[in-house]
């Protein structure tokens, strides 16, 4: 096996789990540093740097990162880094001077933004310092998009959305509210240097049933539902509702309506429990509010009594392997069922529509009437029209629209410059050693042993009477700093000088969770079997040194390294370092540039 | 040394033995030793020899002297039993520890100075006894507590740290054994846990007196170029002469070598060696053999590891004073005092 690389980023990086799954590769272990030392606004603006919304998505994310956390692995449950990023916004200081003032002068580009949500957020917040002139457009009345239309307020308050949307309008820029763009070749005609589209994918899909027509008076769309109660145009719905769908989206709309006077809300879903797209807590928080989840049911029918909704009749399902091992949804032999409501919400997923991108102006689609869009640029077949968020590639999530917009802004600020947006610049990487004495590291490396803290959440009864009162109350400091001890610093890299070591085996001895084993060198394969440890987790790098003064090699399985340093501790020679890894993403701006 | 205690999260794939216990449990608390020291190497193949061995932990009782090996102790199976006793004066207490409860499982760790120097005569009297012990040296050749002093084992024309070359002949305590009769003696490196570990669990499987002198370097004061008690010296005039595997007993036998390069031998308690012979004419049931190869060898400069001798049917102290089956600590009042009618009828005996 070859020595592993560790003069690119690359292998360190991948090695910070958490980082490395966040679109936005937000530097976690050190925000979560910062709130352990109590430094709050700290951590928010490292966040803010990378993430843009930090309390919008310390209350919203889809995480990414926790699935993928190292403590996850070696004992039950990830660190709440979603909760702890709230940690950071609900405690910092006033962090208003901290941003970057507006240009003090412009540079003459003119950008337009169809879409005011978190992907044309945050190319205006990239490009707005560097003297962009920019015009967002929204067909709504306030900017915020998706986050403040189809959020409920009882997950993300509006104060929330207001202060992190007002971080960015702040920056300088023409807003055009309650403007909807209804011609991409009207809006060219205007003569913006580039133009952004980040209007989301707006259209909730619709479910042609038997009766959708005739009881389409109770029957929902969920998004469209969810941004009528939010902007205040609906304030009650039935007694009894049923929501259509396994998404995050009809786990809001059941959770609403049971702030709107619905009592008895079911969710019923097509797939097993398992395979509902919603997270996992976000299903919890809907059966903890008395709303029962049924599996293994496709609507058929909605009934009617003279056009007055009265139910949905389903077929039941279940799953199967067919004879070629693929796993099938048959019906079950159970008679249909036939569920009476009032109401019903349909969250059976999203849409992306264009009809206001005229189809003769040099604008490629796909088969699926998608714009073509590069995954890396986010350039359309328009050199100067690029994509983002939900419009680029379909419904994501908050996170990765921040992503698309970063590498987004970074093509325009090119485009604009009159560079080629391919030649990216790869991001920088510093690695620091956290020596502070013999034995002392500037990071706590004694390994908490506490499970995950869980977010207390307003009393059940008082959060079901207002569809504003947010429900989770948040870590406070304390609860906080024990949950921010969890985390196992792993951007704290173990860095092997393979000319320094005597092999002693001090360090595989000491290590706690048999990560290191010195070896004699051979294929990977071979090797992930010989180790102290058989290295199962194929997700997961081997760190090879080259050969030592024995002929054999140090081979580290990254898996579970709890990145206690303990290796580093019992090492005479130093040839184990703690060295912080530090990846500077390549914003807008002089990095992007070629250097 | 560590500030930290060791994690207590570990591999979620660590097996565990036929006792339900993962090698962790073996483990003592967090060494104080100098970083690299070669005696943590030791306490890492004693508690993995332990996990091997399914050895219940309160069945064991660790004895040591005074001496960075002799605080070892703390450092494995922290939930055994522990003596650490006065300097070179473990082997009297292991002795009669073991005269007052044979059932325990005796493991005796010193040092070089603990052992070669103030500990001699102590040494050599337990080893002639036969007690039922494993005795393992740490052998680093040096006086690393006080700051790098030639010790008892540090071979003659050895630099010291300093310079200094030493003029004294230096104890060879593999040789001792064999002559005050210990009936297991080995030799090994606290950089070659493949060959230690092995060498251990036998030895801790033998009745009788069983010995293993491990060169353990001192990184701090022994672990450079002109001592031969380094991690470079070790390596390259290390000479094994056979290598073990062995086969606890009930165990499925399975050998890796063709038929007559492979001696079996099965110990009293039915566990078996395996040894797989490197020096073609080495005979480790020879004890004269043993010690004219060690001797030959020895004046090359060469290091002679492996099982080095064993006598698979060696009884122990026990044995020669015919004490009875029963652990003495467990005898009541009614056994210890016979009383006077069974104090006539010895003297009568006498008489």
């Amino acid at each position: 096996m070859q020595r592993t690389s560790t003069w690119t980023p690359d292998y360190f990086h991948k090695v910070v789990d958490c980082q490395f799954a966040c679109p936005a590769h937000t530097p976690v272990p050190e925000y979560i540093r910062l709130i352990a030392e109590g430094r709050y606004s700290d951590a928010y603006m490292i966040n803010w740097q990378s993430n843009v919304f930090p309390g919008v998505l310390g209350r919203t994310c889809d995480r990414p990162c926790e699935p993928a956390c190292r403590r996850g692995r070696v004992e039950e449950e990830p660190v709440a880094i979603c909760r702890l990023k709230r940690v950071a916004a609900d405690n910092k200081d006033d962090v208003s001077a901290r941003m970057p003032a507006p240009a003090a002068s412009k540079n003459g580009k003119r950008v337009a933004m169809v879409g005011a949500g978190p992907a044309s957020l945050t190319v205006a917040r990239d490009l707005a310092p560097l003297g962009y002139d920019i015009t967002l457009f929204d067909g709504d009345a306030k900017a915020g998009g998706m986050i403040r239309s189809q959020i409920p307020r009882f997950r993300l308050p509006e104060g929330v959305i207001d202060e992190e949307v007002g971080y960015i309008t702040n920056l300088g820029m023409t807003l055009r509210l309650g403007e909807r763009v209804e011609s991409l070749k009207a809006l060219l005609a205007e003569g913006y240097d580039a133009v952004f589209v980040g209007s989301g994918a707006p259209r909730g899909r619709e479910l042609n049933l038997p009766g959708r027509e005739e009881a389409r008076a109770n029957i929902h769309i969920g998004i469209d539902w969810l941004s009528s109660v939010s902007f205040g145009h609906i304030d009650k719905i039935g007694r009894r509702v049923i929501v259509l769908g396994g998404g995050n989206t009809a786990m809001d709309c059941c959770r609403t309506s049971r702030r709107l006077g619905g009592e008895d809300v079911k969710v019923i879903v097509r797939s097993g429990f398992e395979e509902m797209k919603a997270s996992p807590w976000e299903k919890e928080d809907a059966i903890h509010e008395d709303i029962p989840i049924l599996n293994w049911r496709v609507p058929k029918a909605f009934t009617h009594d003279n056009g007055k909704l009265t139910g949905v009749t389903f077929e039941v399902v279940k799953a199967t392997v067919d004879e070629n091992g693929k796993r099938r949804v048959v019906n079950s032999g159970e008679p249909d069922e036939h569920y009476e409501c009032d109401d019903v919400l349909v969250a059976v997923g999203q849409e992306n529509a264009y009809p206001w991108m005229e189809r003769d102006i040099g604008m490629d689609f796909d088969e699926w009437a998608m714009p073509k869009v590069d995954p890396i640029t986010m350039q359309s077949t328009i050199a100067n029209v690029f994509f983002g968020g939900d419009a680029a590639f379909g419904p994501k999530n908050i996170i990765w629209a921040v992503a698309h917009g970063h590498d987004a802004a970074v093509s325009i600020h090119k485009f604009c410059q009159g560079e080629d947006v391919k030649v990216r610049p790869p991001p920088e990487f510093s690695l620091v050693s956290q020596k502070m004495g013999i034995h002392e590291w500037s990071y706590d490396n004694d390994i908490a042993n506490d499970r995950r803290y869980r977010v207390p959440q307003r009393d059940k009864a008082v959060a079901l009477k207002d569809v504003k009162m947010e429900v989770e109350l948040g870590f406070d400091r304390d609860t906080g700093y024990k949950e921010a001890e969890r985390c196992l610093n792993c951007d704290v890299q173990t860095v092997f000088a393979d000319n320094l070591c005597i092999e002693c085996d001090a360090c595989e001895d000491i290590c706690p969770v048999d990560c290191i084993t010195f070896v004699k060198e051979t294929d990977e394969a071979t090797l992930r079997t010989e180790l102290k440890a058989p290295a199962l987790n194929l997700d997961q790098d081997l760190y090879v040194s080259g050969a030592l003064g024995t002929g054999r090699v140090m081979v580290k399985d990254e898996d579970v390294c709890l990145h206690c340093g303990l290796c580093a501790e019992r090492c005479p020679t130093g040839a184990w370092d703690m060295q912080r890894f530090t990846l500077e993403m390549t914003h807008a701006g002089a990095a992007c540039q070629s250097r | 040394m560590t500030y930290i205690l060791k994690p207590q999260l570990h591999h979620p794939n660590l097996p565990t033995n036929a006792r339900g216990f993962t090698r962790r449990d073996y483990e003592g608390s967090v060494s104080t030793l100098c970083a690299g020291c070669g005696h943590d190497s030791i306490s890492s193949a004693i508690i993995q020899a332990a996990f091997e061995l399914d050895l219940p932990p309160h069945q064991i009782a660790k004895l040591s002297g005074i001496g960075c090996s002799s605080k070892t102790p703390d450092y494995f199976m922290g939930a055994s039993h522990g003596f650490n006793t006065v300097h070179g004066r473990m082997p009297s207490v292991l002795t009669g520890a073991n005269l007052a409860n044979k059932d325990l499982i005796y493991l005796g760790v010193s040092g070089d100075g603990d052992s070669a120097s103030i500990g001699l005569g102590q040494f050599a009297h337990a080893v002639r006894r036969g007690v039922n012990m494993l005795y393992i040296v740490e052998n680093n050749g040096v006086y690393g507590l006080t700051k790098g002093q030639f010790s008892a084992t540090s071979d003659k024309g050895s630099k010291s740290k300093k310079g200094v070359v030493n003029h004294d002949s230096g104890i060879d305590l593999v040789g001792m054994a064999l002559q005050l009769g210990a009936t297991y003696v080995g030799r090994s490196f606290s950089g070659d846990k493949d060959q230690l570990i092995p060498l251990i669990k036998a030895g801790l499987a033998h009745k009788g007196a069983a010995f293993i002198d491990v060169i353990s370097p001192c990184v701090q004061f022994n672990n450079h170029v002109g001592s031969t008690k380094s991690f470079d010296y070790v390596r390259e005039h290390n000479e094994a002469v056979n290598r073990l595997d062995m086969i606890p007993a009930r165990s499925p036998i399975h050998v890796d070598y063709a038929p007559g390069e492979t001696v079996m031998v099965t110990q009293h308690d039915g566990s078996v060696l395996s040894l797989h012979k490197l020096a073609e004419l080495y005979d480790p049931s020879d004890r004269g053999q043993a010690l004219g190869f060690l001797g030959s060898r020895q004046a090359k400069g060469e290091i002679v590891t492996g099982l080095l001798y064993v006598d698979p049917e060696a009884g122990d102290l026990h044995d020669a004073l015919d004490t009875v089956a029963t652990p003495l600590n467990e005898l009541d009042g009614a056994a210890l005092v016979p009383g006077s009618k069974a104090l006539a009828a010895i003297n009568a005996g006498l008489r």
